[in-house]
């Protein structure tokens, strides 16, 4: 079936099963390989992306119930120029960089409601994202970067 | 093209040409360094054949080879930098590139045919010094072409960004300017080559960012998964769930009926193979090919959705009548039989020394205590995956292997290991699991069938990408094995460890028997034996740290309960025993490659902790229900201590307040922004395994299968802090993606000791009822 899709602020019309996971129209349809697939049961977050401003898991979402416009990392900013994507850099955040995806799109959204998050609101917020790596304290550190305009805290 | 070559001693050679488009490449044959040298490494199989290089450019910016696989531990970065450092240019000047697979970078340790080899934190020890010696030595070729060009003598002349500077005339020259002149010179030998001195370095030791962190945070394709052709396939592959089992038949007919499904075929498993001669490098694959049904599809989700339509009639094999319950069981019964009798032939493990039986009748005080830890999966954030094309008899691959061996295309495809073509991608997390590379083998399998069915079918080879799901890896990895340990201490009258007896029923041949363990060489009477859980029909293999990752958690905790039993501060008491060797220990055999334990460098980290964390006046202040705990481990030929800090409510609830951490890995860390972020890394693992991984069996079949059912550690349970000091020690440097792993584990039990008096002898601890805060 034809969905029609705004994704980074482009419309774009794919043709799929009704209940195929926007993860794989995005990986697999679109050729968006940036929201990654690491448990496709909702427990991991690698596929965080922003549906309408909200994270939400693209593998436990069915296209057809898409209705509002998708963010992913590529929209975040392609030149790495969002204060979360630059903050991550400065702090040398990733290892293996597989979730990292992920915990921007939580973190986005985390900011987008909570511009002054404490540790708790962190906490609370990046939960369900996963780093098998353990880079957490940088993610925190990153987060509050981001928060204070860049500058250390 | 103009080109030279010149030896520059038995085991490395310089190649230097032209560049196309202008500027020159710098070739150097490295042979892996110290290590594999000790240990008697095979001879190159292709010589003279330049595996490093370095290209410069005409805007003077220069393009360094990175050969070794990247999944997260930060090599990408630290051997080019080593090279950068020593050719005396900035790292913004410095792009990487990523190299295939190949022979030339000759037979690494361990590894049957590779020096491209992620695995035992070896990189760093064997390419500290190769890598320094390529960048010193292309430096020294452009300081000739100044010296040539001005005609002045090269020790006036001084180097920094790529530039070459004679103060007297206040003339400079950039090394790109310098290219044309270098490339007709000769090149110079190894022993005039003059290395910096480590205090003047500008990039090692200073901390680079990741070379891929800009890809990562913008969403760029960075990893195996990524990889994409606009004509691929998509390909899932089930395989038994019961180990060892076979497909005898499946609904392949209504399966290639399913939307978007292209080929259905069942894969046979090939008849095992005769093992190699001794000391002979295997022909073949070095994992099992289990065999399974591949579903081939237009996407992978289409592909994966066939599987719920999949009908397979297995044979199961013998391991279906095996468990978890029945190997705990086994273990139980071997200790209480086998533990008192002395194993024939002895042997690296098991150990003995002195008499622990007869010191137990004259010991003032006996603790006892039975441990044990379960199976682990890897679980690598990014599934297991990997891409091949077959075309013309040719195979070319895309994987995320930290062991890219050729055979493992090669022979699935049934072709020459010379047709095929090995690209190194980035992979998303590795923690040994891609050591193991099942995937490589099915996808160069699958690719050869497709490309076969199309071809009879008239159509072109096309490229196809094998995915498992997050299911498929939790029930077929190669787990960390289980360890079942049955201890004994003796003490004297004034607390001294007198006799130290270990029994481990275990299983598999990725060693969870602590012959060489400390206390060995600092108690008089010690004693370790096995004994083998069989039939086992689980496959094993090496997670980070393997070994250590659960020894640490036994032997530590075990200390621990000695010290308490002595009634003695448990850091002390550690310090007290290192201190006091009784005989020197033997080199371990397969934790450290070759070194021996350095009682010296275990009490550094120690000593260090103990003043970073303030331990005395910490532990006495403590409120109730807080407890402080310190493990040390030396892995991998790194020293690693901890101190933590936890809170356990009544309700066992666990938190982890703060830690510190000491790390001996000798004169040098390399990069220290991702050494520091590889130790918090690993702690954070160690939390994992503590609380609430664990993989059971039940009728030969894994019972977990996501993270669900295996937990991670999540961001609400990461410390405030962990704090991480390097010591600056007399040693070469060696590598950290394990040491920082092990001890982790029982500094953490031991704080819940401390906390509640509630000693911890199995993991995980969700079992026994505790959860996070």
């Amino acid at each position: 079936m034809p969905y029609k899709l705004t994704v980074n602020g482009q419309s774009k019309t794919v043709d799929t099963p009704p209940d195929m996971p926007l993860l794989w129209v995005l990986r697999d349809v679109l050729n968006m390989k940036g929201t990654k697939f690491g448990c496709g049961i909702g427990q991991c977050g690698a596929c965080t992306v922003q549906i309408g401003g909200q994270a939400r898991r693209a593998c436990q979402t069915q296209i057809s119930a898409v209705n509002a416009p998708i963010t992913t990392i590529e929209g975040l900013s392609a030149d790495g120029s969002h204060p979360l994507q630059k903050a991550w850099l400065e702090v040398d955040v990733p290892q293996c960089g597989y979730c990292q995806a992920g915990q921007l799109m939580s973190a986005a959204a985390l900011l987008a409601s909570k511009p002054k998050p404490t540790d708790a609101d962190i906490d609370q917020a990046m939960t369900g994202n996963v780093c098998r790596c353990g880079t957490y304290l940088r993610i925190r550190e990153a987060i509050h970067l981001a928060a204070n305009g860049g500058r250390k805290a | 093209m103009e080109t030279k070559t010149k030896q520059l001693n038995r085991r490395s050679f310089i190649k230097i040409s032209a560049l196309a488009g202008g500027g020159i490449l710098i070739g150097f044959y490295t042979e892996n360094g110290l290590l594999a040298q000790q240990r008697g490494a095979a001879p190159p199989v292709t010589p003279i054949n330049p595996n490093t290089y370095i290209k410069v450019h005409p805007d003077n910016t220069f393009t360094i080879v990175a050969k070794n696989p990247e999944t997260g531990q930060g090599i990408r970065n630290s051997l080019p930098t080593i090279v950068a450092d020593e050719f005396d240019v900035d790292w913004n000047q410095v792009k990487i590139e990523q190299s295939d697979r190949d022979d030339k970078y000759a037979r690494d340790m361990g590894a049957p045919t590779v020096g491209q080899r992620e695995g035992g934190s070896t990189a760093t020890p064997q390419n500290y010094q190769p890598m320094r010696n390529v960048g010193a030595t292309a430096r020294a070729m452009m300081v000739a072409a100044a010296a040539k060009r001005w005609n002045v003598p090269a020790a006036e002349l001084t180097t920094g960004s790529g530039v070459v500077t004679h103060t007297p005339s206040k003339r400079t020259a950039t090394y790109a300017s310098l290219a044309e002149t270098a490339l007709n010179m000769p090149v110079p030998e190894l022993s005039t080559v003059k290395l910096k001195d480590p205090k003047d370095f500008k990039i090692i030791g200073k901390g680079t960012p990741g070379v891929d962190n800009f890809a990562i945070v913008t969403g760029k394709p960075a990893f195996s998964i990524d990889v994409n052709s606009p004509d691929m396939l998509f390909a899932v592959y089930e395989k038994c769930p019961v180990f060892g089992g076979k497909v005898m038949s499946a609904n392949l007919d209504e399966i290639k009926k399913l939307p978007g499904v292209k080929h259905a075929f069942i894969v046979d498993a090939p008849p095992l193979r005769p093992a190699p001669a001794p000391g002979a490098p295997p022909a073949g694959p070095n994992v099992n090919w289990a065999s399974g049904v591949a579903i081939v599809a237009d996407n992978w989700w289409l592909a994966n959705n066939a599987r719920k339509s999949l009908k397979v009639v297995w044979d199961e094999g013998p391991v279906a009548s095996q468990s978890s319950a029945g190997y705990l069981a086994q273990g139980k019964q071997l200790a209480s039989t086998q533990a008192s009798q002395t194993p024939a032939g002895g042997g690296p493990r098991s150990a003995k020394d002195g008499d622990a039986e007869a010191a137990f009748k004259t010991a003032a005080k006996i603790v006892e205590a039975e441990y044990s830890f379960p199976l682990l999966s890897h679980a690598p954030l990014e599934p297991q995956n990997s891409t091949a094309h077959y075309k013309d008899g040719k195979l070319e691959i895309w994987s995320p292997s930290q062991t890219p061996e050729i055979f493992n295309a090669a022979v699935p495809a049934g072709i020459p290991n010379s047709d095929v073509t090995f690209h190194l991608v980035r992979a998303g997390g590795g923690f040994g699991r891609r050591l193991y590379n099942e995937y490589d083998i099915e996808v160069s399998k699958i690719a050869r069938l497709v490309s076969d069915e199309r071809a009879k079918a008239g159509l072109p080879s096309v490229p196809v990408k094998l995915l498992w799901t997050r299911e498929d890896d939790m029930r077929h990895d190669d787990y960390r094995p289980a360890g079942f340990h049955y201890f004994k201490a003796g003490l004297d009258a004034s607390g001294k460890l007198m006799a130290f007896r270990d029994y481990v029923a275990s299983h598999g041949s990725t060693s969870v028997i602590p012959a060489n363990e400390f206390p060995r060489g600092h108690v008089a009477n010690f004693w370790v034996s096995e004994g083998q859980i069989t039939p086992y029909g689980i496959p094993t293999g090496a997670l980070r740290a393997p070994g250590t990752n659960g020894v640490s958690f036994v032997m530590q905790s075990f200390i621990d309960e000695i010290a308490h039993a002595a009634g003695k501060d448990p850091l002390q008491y550690r310090l007290d025993l290192l201190a006091n060797p009784t005989a020197p220990v033997p080199a371990f055999t397969q934790v450290s490659f070759g070194a021996p334990f350095n009682p010296q460098r275990a009490i550094g980290v120690l000593e260090t902790v103990r003043d970073m964390s303030d331990w005395k006046n910490r532990r006495d202040k403590l409120p109730k229900g807080t407890g402080l705990g310190v493990a040390f481990q030396f892995a991998h030929s790194g020293y690693v201590a901890y101190v933590v800090e936890v809170a356990v409510t009544a309700e066992k609830k666990l938190k982890v307040n703060k830690v510190w951490s000491a790390i001996d890995i000798g004169s040098q860390t390399v990069n220290p922004t991702h050494a520091t972020n590889l130790v918090q890394g690993g702690f954070i693992e160690a939390m994992s395994h503590m609380m609430a991984w664990e993989i059971t069996i039940d009728q030969g079949r894994v019972v977990q299968s996501n993270f669900d059912k295996y937990q991670p550690t999540r961001m609400r349970n990461a410390p405030a802090s962990i704090e991480v000091k390097f010591l600056k020690t007399d040693f070469t440097p060696t590598g950290l993606g394990e040491p920082s792993l092990p001890p982790a584990v029982p500094a953490i039990s031991n704080a819940i000791f401390a906390a509640t008096g509630i000693r911890i002898r199995s993991l995980p601890i969700v079992s026994q009822g505790y959860t996070w805060t």
